[in-house]
């Protein structure tokens, strides 16, 4: 059947291809076009991690980046996980992850437990100088961290902490003030007033109008800032490469040691297995509660 | 005592942090000011005070002009790309598309990805020997060449394609929350008129987006200057140093080269640069709402 064309218009009610509409879906299929190659670049390497992470070494070298693997094998996160060596120990990658959980979780609760009483604070109790304080707390959201470095390395050292998980999680707590105070105030302003005034008129304290009124009113903004501190401290660099060392070392210094060491032979599956894993658990998380994370990294970049 | 405390109970509450963020914040950066005043090597040392010394030899240390530099080079480039591009897709995914979540997911979930994640998959994605220019190659191009990871001076692309991959979801979030802003009879007016929807988007519908604009520029030039996993993963900041940024060669010399005085002043130039870019934003931000 013969196409219509511009010269041989049909009237629009016996055929569907009108010039007008044969114009309108040209415009959709290149739309859509575009939006292929969009997709194509965003979920391209993601695909090329994983397929690459089940090949084997000689598959790799053959070449073939966008092939399925022929033979998959798990090897590669075998020995990712247990057997790579990172520095002078071969033990994978199982010790850093674990050091990186118990750095994260510690540090998000309290680091979200802190910023949700602080904006709390600042947003239903105000007190004459709330707003400076409010200010002097979330500017350290534009620091760049560079410039406390130092100081902190030899306060962790006076401390006894300098190396340590816990003086990891002192540190993320600490520089997580700001913007957890700054996410909580701002969403913690939302909450009617006449709620606390009729509270504190029933003679409620400062802390029971939070845990039984505030909290209960703000399960998404601890989602969000839960979320937010946790992506943040997981997949914190600057402050794992200064002060830990390679026992107390987070996920992202071992895997910049495992990729990055020059000694031996590089084993790019083992090396993109334990990229994967990495990346895995807040990958997870963006694809368990993507609407809250997506959320928490604007809430996190607009200010209040 | 406890009248007191219950009276206070809010400034109570809040001075722990207060006093943290007083002496780890603006304590340690009077600290980090100091010490860039004096000629520290391995450890801080306070008596030894040379004056503006450290800043004269830093714009004098040639790798620092390299960084320096990068960051303009880097940061102009990624910037641009990033905002240009991010616009773009966010137009298009706000075509009343199918699928539609579908696709912001997959631009956006680069952004869960550490720094230091994207820069090991890009860095395997640009290995000459076996990534995408192989690929090219297998498909016939054989002349194809993508050398930024060994070439000096092509190594900035690099660092902003995988910059743009990790940024650009958020960008492209913030645009299509304002495009979602706009009001809808905008749209049908210009319908009405028979006025393309190209000029719509250019003469109107963009400069209603200035704030998105503005904000997007100062996040994008905050994380700029930050900039540091991204760099030590993928790059290393050569090959030799060519793509090393500020905070590259602060680390370095605080922690490698124990030049603590030369990286203390290369730390206070950074946070000069973050204030550079935050108090005009700020000011602009405050006279708008007054």
């Amino acid at each position: 059947m013969p196409a219509p064309t511009d010269a041989t218009p049909r009237p629009a009610r016996s055929g569907w291809l009108t010039p007008r509409r044969s114009k309108a879906m040209l415009k959709r299929a290149v739309l859509y076009l575009l939006l292929a190659v969009v997709a194509f670049f965003f979920a391209g390497p993601l695909y090329i991690l994983l397929s690459t992470s089940f090949k084997t070494m000689p598959e790799i070298q053959a070449g073939g980046l966008m092939a399925l693997p022929h033979e998959p094998t798990v090897q590669p996160w075998v020995t990712a996980w247990g057997e790579a060596c990172i520095g002078i120990t071969c033990g994978g990658l199982k010790g850093y992850f674990g050091n990186s959980m118990v750095m994260a979780i510690p540090a998000v609760l309290i680091s979200v437990m802190i910023g949700a009483i602080n904006g709390y604070a600042l947003a239903k109790w105000p007190f004459p100088g709330a707003r400076f304080v409010f200010a002097a707390l979330v500017a350290g959201n534009f620091v760049p961290f560079q410039v406390v470095l130092a100081p902190v390395s030899v306060t962790l050292r006076t401390l006894g902490l300098f190396g340590s998980v816990e003086g990891l999680i002192l540190i993320h707590v600490i520089y997580g003030i700001p913007i957890t105070t700054m996410l909580f105030r701002n969403f913690f302003l939302s909450v009617p007033n006449d709620l606390i005034k009729a509270a504190r008129i029933d003679g409620a304290g400062f802390f029971w109008i939070f845990f039984r009124i505030v909290l209960p009113l703000s399960p998404s903004v601890i989602v969000v800032a839960l979320i937010l501190q946790f992506t943040g401290i997981w997949n914190d660099f600057l402050f794992a490469v200064s002060f830990s060392n390679p026992s107390s070392a987070p996920m992202t210094v071992a895997l910049n040691n495992l990729v990055n060491s020059n000694f031996g032979v590089k084993e790019y599956n083992v090396h993109m297995a334990a990229t994967v894993i990495a990346a895995a658990p807040t990958l997870i998380l963006y694809i368990l509660l993507g609407r809250y994370f997506l959320r928490g990294m604007t809430a996190g970049a607009v200010k209040g | 005592m406890r009248r007191f405390l219950q009276r206070h109970v809010s400034q109570v509450a809040l001075s722990p942090s207060l006093a943290l963020i007083a002496i780890f914040l603006y304590g340690f950066i009077a600290y980090t000011a100091a010490v860039s005043t004096t000629n520290s090597k391995a450890f801080p040392r306070f008596d030894n005070f040379v004056g503006l010394e450290q800043y004269w030899r830093l714009f004098h240390t040639p790798r620092w002009h390299v960084a320096f530099t990068n960051m303009f080079l880097f940061g102009g480039l990624f910037l641009l790309i990033t905002i240009l591009l991010g616009l773009l897709i966010a137009i298009l995914i706000d075509q009343r598309i199918r699928a539609e979540s579908f696709f912001r997911s997959i631009v956006m979930y680069p952004m869960a990805m550490s720094f230091v994640v994207t820069g090991i998959i890009w860095q395997w994605l640009l290995n000459p020997t076996l990534g995408i220019e192989v690929m090219v190659h297998q498909l016939g191009f054989t002349s194809f060449r993508l050398d930024w990871l060994t070439n000096p001076d092509t190594v900035i692309w690099a660092l902003v394609v995988a910059a743009f991959w990790q940024g650009c979801g958020l960008v492209m979030a913030l645009f299509l929350a304002g495009l979602r802003g706009i009001d809808e009879d905008i749209w049908k007016a210009a319908a009405v008129d028979g006025i393309p929807a190209w000029r719509v988007y250019v003469f109107i519908v963009i400069p209603m987006l200035a704030p998105v604009f503005l904000t997007v520029v100062v996040l994008l030039s905050l994380s700029i200057v930050r900039a540091f996993d991204l760099v030590v993963a993928l790059t290393n900041g050569g090959p030799g140093v060519s793509s090393d940024l500020p905070s590259v060669f602060m680390f370095d010399m605080a922690f490698r080269r124990t030049n603590l005085g030369l990286s203390a002043a290369s730390a206070v130039v950074m946070l000069g640069t973050v204030l550079a870019i935050l108090i005009p934003y700020l000011y602009v931000e405050t006279r708008e709402r007054a």
